[in-house]
């Protein structure tokens, strides 16, 4: 089994506030790993840092390609919601598109999206990357029954084929998740 | 992706508001006439100078919209998971900004020219002048709107910040439109080629720098 993502002694300070430290991450294909715990106990940040965007003060961390859904939009808000999702490098971005039920908005600008299409929008294109490793920052926040069971099926997916998905959220995820609980 | 950045820079920048820093530049240009009044000789011995004046205070008009709103609406951050190097992002928005704003700004320093009485070998002097300045001048906006990107007030700020850093691009590129005899418009290429050089290193750190 290949290992997609690999951290140990992980430590992290915020703002002078020791996050955590010691920690251990390992996945391999096909696995998902849930992060758990309280407001404010690290897990966006340790997303981040796993993304590459924050170093760890003491630790090493190796990864395969990933992509990252977070907070951020980072579309351009006078395209069209197809062609601004185009100019990230995304090889599947047609059926990605589709996996989300995006299609019928694919001449919207993304200023008009709502909410929740925001966040599909943030989805698709974590899929459409083709990278192995999906890191994704409270997944569930803003989507509707429909795109909570879409995200579903589309990790499964991703999943058997041999991808890695790290999530934080404080909402139970669908399927056999490994947890990771922070701030204890 | 480096491509794709460098045509979204230039189409965000048309989109907006491109002729702006133009018509800005010649709002000043026309300025400077009544300022210093009719005198056709003194106008035309200081015409480079306010020429240099005008497309510094140009070069500073869109520096917000240059990297903060990308930092804000996590472009940055996704483009570094693509495996961009922030010096890569600062270099292709340099590009871009220059795109923007360089060709109009030399389209329009021929009128600006005259308005400031410079004319024949003058004009043909400022315009190679501003030619080699202004992709400096796109440089500092940049690096400048890097380091500042994010706080508050940051427009007043990165202008304390910018005119100083441009002095020495203003003085040998101001002193190049006036005389073509001395060695000022090879300084002014070393200056500008420095800057040029060195702006995407700054803004790469400041990028990473300004990471939370």
């Amino acid at each position: 089994m290949s290992v997609l993502l690999h951290g140990e002694g992980l430590a992290l300070v915020r703002g002078g506030r020791l996050l955590f430290e010691g920690l251990d991450l390992s996945l391999g294909a096909g696995e998902a790993l849930h992060l758990t715990g309280p407001n404010g106990s690290g897990k966006s940040s340790l997303i981040r840092l796993v993304a590459g965007l924050l170093r760890p003060d003491a630790g090493r961390i190796e990864r395969a390609d990933a992509a990252l859904a977070d907070d951020n939009l980072a579309l351009d808000r006078e395209l069209p919601l197809a062609r601004a999702l185009a100019f990230w490098k995304g090889s599947r971005l047609a059926e990605a598109m589709t996996a989300f039920g995006l299609d019928h908005l694919d001449q919207v600008p993304v200023r008009l999206l709502s909410t929740g299409q925001g966040r599909r929008a943030r989805l698709a294109r974590v899929m459409a990357s083709a990278a192995p490793l999906w890191l994704l920052d409270e997944p569930l926040n803003g989507l509707d029954r429909d795109g909570a069971d879409r995200l579903a099926a589309a990790i499964a997916a991703h999943r058997s084929d041999g991808g890695a998905v790290l999530a934080a959220s404080h909402l139970p995820l669908a399927d056999d998740w490994r947890t990771l609980e922070l701030g204890r | 992706m480096i491509g794709a950045l460098v045509r979204r820079e230039v189409r965000r920048g048309l989109h907006g508001s491109a002729w702006l820093p133009v018509a800005f530049f010649l709002l000043v240009a026309t300025v400077v006439p009544f300022a210093v009044g009719p005198d056709a000789r003194l106008l035309a011995r200081i015409g480079g100078g306010a020429l240099w004046i005008a497309a510094l205070t140009a070069a500073l008009l869109p520096i917000e919209r240059l990297i903060e709103p990308d930092q804000a609406n996590g472009v940055l951050d996704q483009l570094a998971l693509n495996g961009v190097a922030e010096e890569a992002v600062g270099a292709a928005k340099i590009a871009g900004h220059w795109l923007t704003f360089g060709p109009m700004l030399l389209i329009a320093a021929v009128p600006a020219s005259f308005l400031v009485g410079l004319d024949g070998a003058a004009l043909t002097r400022s315009l190679v002048s501003l030619a080699i300045g202004t992709p400096a001048l796109a440089a500092l906006a940049v690096a400048v709107a890097a380091l500042t990107s994010g706080l508050p007030r940051a427009g007043s700020l990165a202008g304390l910040l910018l005119m100083p850093l441009a002095v020495p691009l203003v003085i040998f590129g101001a002193a190049a439109t006036g005389d073509g005899e001395s060695s000022a418009l090879r300084l002014e290429a070393a200056v500008a080629l420095l800057t040029v050089a060195g702006a995407p290193f700054v803004s790469g750190a400041a990028i990473r720098a300004a990471r939370t």
